[in-house]
């Protein structure tokens, strides 16, 4: 379905002013500035659409309505009648993965000569680093330095990440980015071997290594390769629901339920690392998300049951160029990479309102505020309105074939639906993308519970308020190093004690206190998609079983 | 009375592995299904065309030709009559990347069946990548790793390919290992970044991180609003030849 009449007008517009906006300058906004648009556009300001925690070691600080109903919520487990005398595995390390920072703590587990168990929710490699398009962040290039990277982080992310994590996060990533290479990732590059890479938006250097635009994909496939030929085992589609702790309370293990047989697994372990990702699927604000099916915030609510403090969950990070034409695909995400390779934001009289490589906080604001106060969106035949991304500039800027070539999958994605993003532009609006904030870790991954781990999205500290492109498969990599490393040799000393889920009946009496009765149960696991007639026919009876 | 509570306004007929549903209208084949009260757990992955794992199998109304698509991707048709393929088994060879050589032998050793291939065409038919997989199988059992590893770089293995093909190939487990081998033993390792270990090894920019630990949010406000940007360099870095 190309598009529509009603759009064409708009289109011929960016086609007008594509020569002269090419020849301008755009000027980059300044600090206060920034600070300013976000607070009157940015949807973290929706403090309406915040509540304060009821109970729990965060309680009083704000997050979103859509997660404080899963934080405020009853476990799964009933704690005063499952049995946890029958255990169905012991293992050193327990890997909850989900983003594949469990595989690099997985095959460092091995390195590391103890026996690791991964527990997936769906299949190995289910996870938004499958769709992390646009690339990896690492200052390896002569003009650029991990201090000059450390400054962009903390830019971004508004100045209050906490300092020791972004440098671990800055100085391992040319390790990182080694390591990968040794593994044998494709990543994109010159025939001498350096790297060919562009800016992301907040960057001062050209840091951002790619794979086309498959780089999470590239990554997550050959970690995984490796990891079934170093026969780590994983368990899929079976996801953690509850943790277990001993008397001192320590992790020892966790619940696992098996989403097709139904049961429920008892894993003790000495160590556990929680890689469970971010909370898309919740659609905060009713927004629609990039991220992957299973994106429901579990290992959130099962640690903070077990007592782990959270940071900066009263932030959320909207990619500013989500899908919004056409429908099917609506909120799905176009590559940052795009902006990187030249093309320009348009409204509807194809004029550009905003420096394309600002942070995606500033872009998603000025994107709100060009598509309501100033009314220059376009609006599309089921009344949804966004602005162009103007795609054909890239084949002129850098030279044609530049599109299919650096973006395949992009117009794979826009061709299956007739539309040519190399002579088109595409119309975008932005879309729940990543939770900035999770779990507080230290630098070694280690968290407030002794013998759990948490690495990547699920965990909180290191991107402060807003997390730059490219940053995110270089977290996943490095605390996910760093979280096996540390699991590893925290089980070759433990001693578990025995495993209980007195947290759980702890945190169901605080619930109490607080005055929430309530029948909602967490985690979520899955979201339901099904129509609101599928779902009224289902009640009532009793289901299989 | 119809149980009904939204305006739907036009549908279309679908069979879910021959079972007829009337769903709304310009659905995806995934949306369909959830319209019609499946809860996927299996056939579900990404939603956005890049995991694989919403693979599906399906005849329009009057045509003998099966299609493929990804179930996240594909608008449903009247009369589509489908099923999904979420799992299909297929045997990974266990290898030591350090240890094999980019030669057509690391390749035939761990994949023999390659050399079944008949030249059919059939997996050019069912990806739905649309990637050359017949040229790729064949570039790598020649030895041509560098040409397998570029044409099968964007598949999502899904495996469609391996359900269909006559001589039983895992293409896209022939495609892994080849671009494994590509990127470790054909590509040089960037040079910049060597470089960059050793001066992150010797301390160089210890001292500098060190005062960024320590500097107030002021002190970090000016210094970040100094900072200096690279240009962006708009010249293409590859030729469209190659």
């Amino acid at each position: 379905m190309p598009y529509p009449e009603m759009m064409q007008e708009s289109i011929a517009k960016v086609e007008e002013t594509r020569s002269r906006r090419m020849r301008e300058d755009f000027l980059r906004l300044s600090l206060e500035e920034r600070q300013r648009l976000l607070e009157a556009y940015h949807l973290d300001y929706r403090r309406e659409t915040f509540r304060p925690l009821a109970v729990g070691p965060n309680k009083g600080d704000l997050v979103p309505n859509e997660l404080a109903d899963l934080l405020e919520a009853r476990s799964r487990i009933d704690p005063d009648n499952f049995d946890l005398s029958r255990v169905d595995y012991e293992t050193d390390v327990l890997n909850h993965r989900w983003r594949w920072c469990g595989d690099g703590s997985g095959s460092l587990g091995a390195e590391q000569g103890v026996d690791v168990l991964i527990a997936t929710k769906l299949r190995w490699g289910d996870a938004n680093t499958m769709m992390a398009q646009g690339g990896i962040q690492a200052a390896d290039k002569p003009n650029d330095s991990p201090a000059r990277h450390y400054l962009d982080v903390m830019g971004g992310g508004g100045f209050v990440n906490i300092p020791e994590l972004v440098k671990a996060l800055v100085t391992d990533a040319p390790f990182i980015i080694r390591w990968l290479e040794s593994l044998g990732v494709m990543f994109d590059k010159e025939p001498d071997g350096t790297m060919i890479t562009v800016h992301s938006g907040g960057t001062s250097r050209r840091r951002m290594h790619s794979c086309r635009d498959y780089t999470g994909m590239e990554i997550m496939r050959v970690l995984r390769d490796e990891a079934r030929n170093r026969g780590i085992q994983a368990w899929e589609f079976r996801p953690a629901v509850e943790l277990l702790l001993d008397e001192h309370r320590q992790c020892v293990g966790a619940i696992l339920y098996d989403l097709e047989t139904e049961e429920y697994f008892v894993v003790r372990a000495k160590a556990v690392v929680l890689a469970t990702g971010g909370m898309g699927r919740l659609h905060v604000q009713g927004f629609p998300t990039t991220n992957h099916y299973g994106a429901t915030a579990d290992g959130i609510v099962m640690a903070y049951r077990a007592g782990a403090r959270l940071i900066f969950m009263d932030t959320v990070q909207y990619h500013p160029t989500g899908v919004a034409y056409p429908e099917q695909i609506l909120g799905q995400l176009v590559t940052e990479k795009v902006r990187s390779l030249g093309a320009h934001l348009v409204n509807v009289d194809g004029e550009r309102f905003i420096y394309e490589l600002e942070t995606r906080d500033v872009v998603s604001a000025a994107i709100i505020r060009e598509c309501t106060d100033r009314g220059k969106g376009v609006v599309t035949p089921t009344g949804m309105v966004g602005v162009w991304l103007d795609t054909p500039m890239i084949d002129i800027l850098r030279g044609k074939g530049t599109i299919q070539r650096a973006l395949p999958a992009m117009v794979r994605q826009f061709a299956r639906f007739g539309i040519d993003i190399t002579k088109e532009p595409i119309l975008v609006y932005p879309t729940q993308h990543y939770q900035n904030g999770g779990i507080i870790i230290r630098d070694d991954a280690s968290c407030d519970i002794p013998g759990f781990f948490v690495a990547g999205e699920v965990s909180g500290g290191v991107h402060g308020r807003n997390r730059l492109m490219g940053n995110s498969l270089l977290d996943i990599l490095v605390f996910g190093r760093r979280a096996g490393l540390s699991a590893a040799q925290w089980a070759k000393q433990a001693s578990p004690g025995t495993p209980t889920l007195d947290h759980v009946r702890e945190y169901h009496r605080q619930l109490q206190e607080a005055g929430i009765n309530t029948d909602r149960v967490s985690p979520m696991l899955l979201p339901d998609y099904t129509s609101p007639i599928a779902r009224i026919r289902r009640l009532g009876g009793v289901p299989i079983g | 009375m119809a149980l009904q509570t939204e305006v739907v306004t036009e549908t279309v007929t679908v069979y879910i592995m021959g079972k007829r549903y009337e769903v709304p209208k310009g659905l995806t084949i995934l949306e369909a299904m959830e319209y019609a009260g499946y809860r996927l757990v299996r056939g579900v992955g990404c939603r956005g065309g890049f995991c694989g794992a919403c693979a599906t199998v399906y005849r329009k109304a009057g045509d003998f030709r099966l299609r493929v698509g990804l179930a996240c991707q594909t608008v449903i048709e009247d009369g589509m009559y489908l099923t999904q393929i979420p799992f299909y088994p297929a045997t990974k060879a266990i290898y030591d990347i350090n240890a094999l050589r980019p030669t057509a032998e690391a390749i035939l050793k761990h994949y023999p069946e390659v050399t079944r291939c008949l030249q059919c065409g059939t997996c050019l038919k069912v990806c739905p990548q649309e990637l050359d997989l017949m040229r790729y199988i064949a570039a790598a059992m020649r030895g041509d790793i560098a040409k397998a590893a570029d044409l099968s770089f964007d598949c999502i293995q899904c495996g469609l390919c391996t359900g269909r093909c006559p001589a039983e190939i895992s293409h896209y487990h022939v495609a892994m290992l080849a671009r494994r081998l590509y990127a470790k033993h054909l590509t040089p390792p960037a040079p910049h970044l060597t470089q960059r270990l050793e001066e992150i090894k010797a301390g160089k920019f210890d001292a500098e991180l060190e005062a960024l630990m320590k500097a107030d949010k002021e002190t970090l406000r000016k210094l970040y609003a100094e900072r200096d940007v690279e240009p962006e360099e708009l010249v293409p870095t590859k030729t469209d030849e190659d």
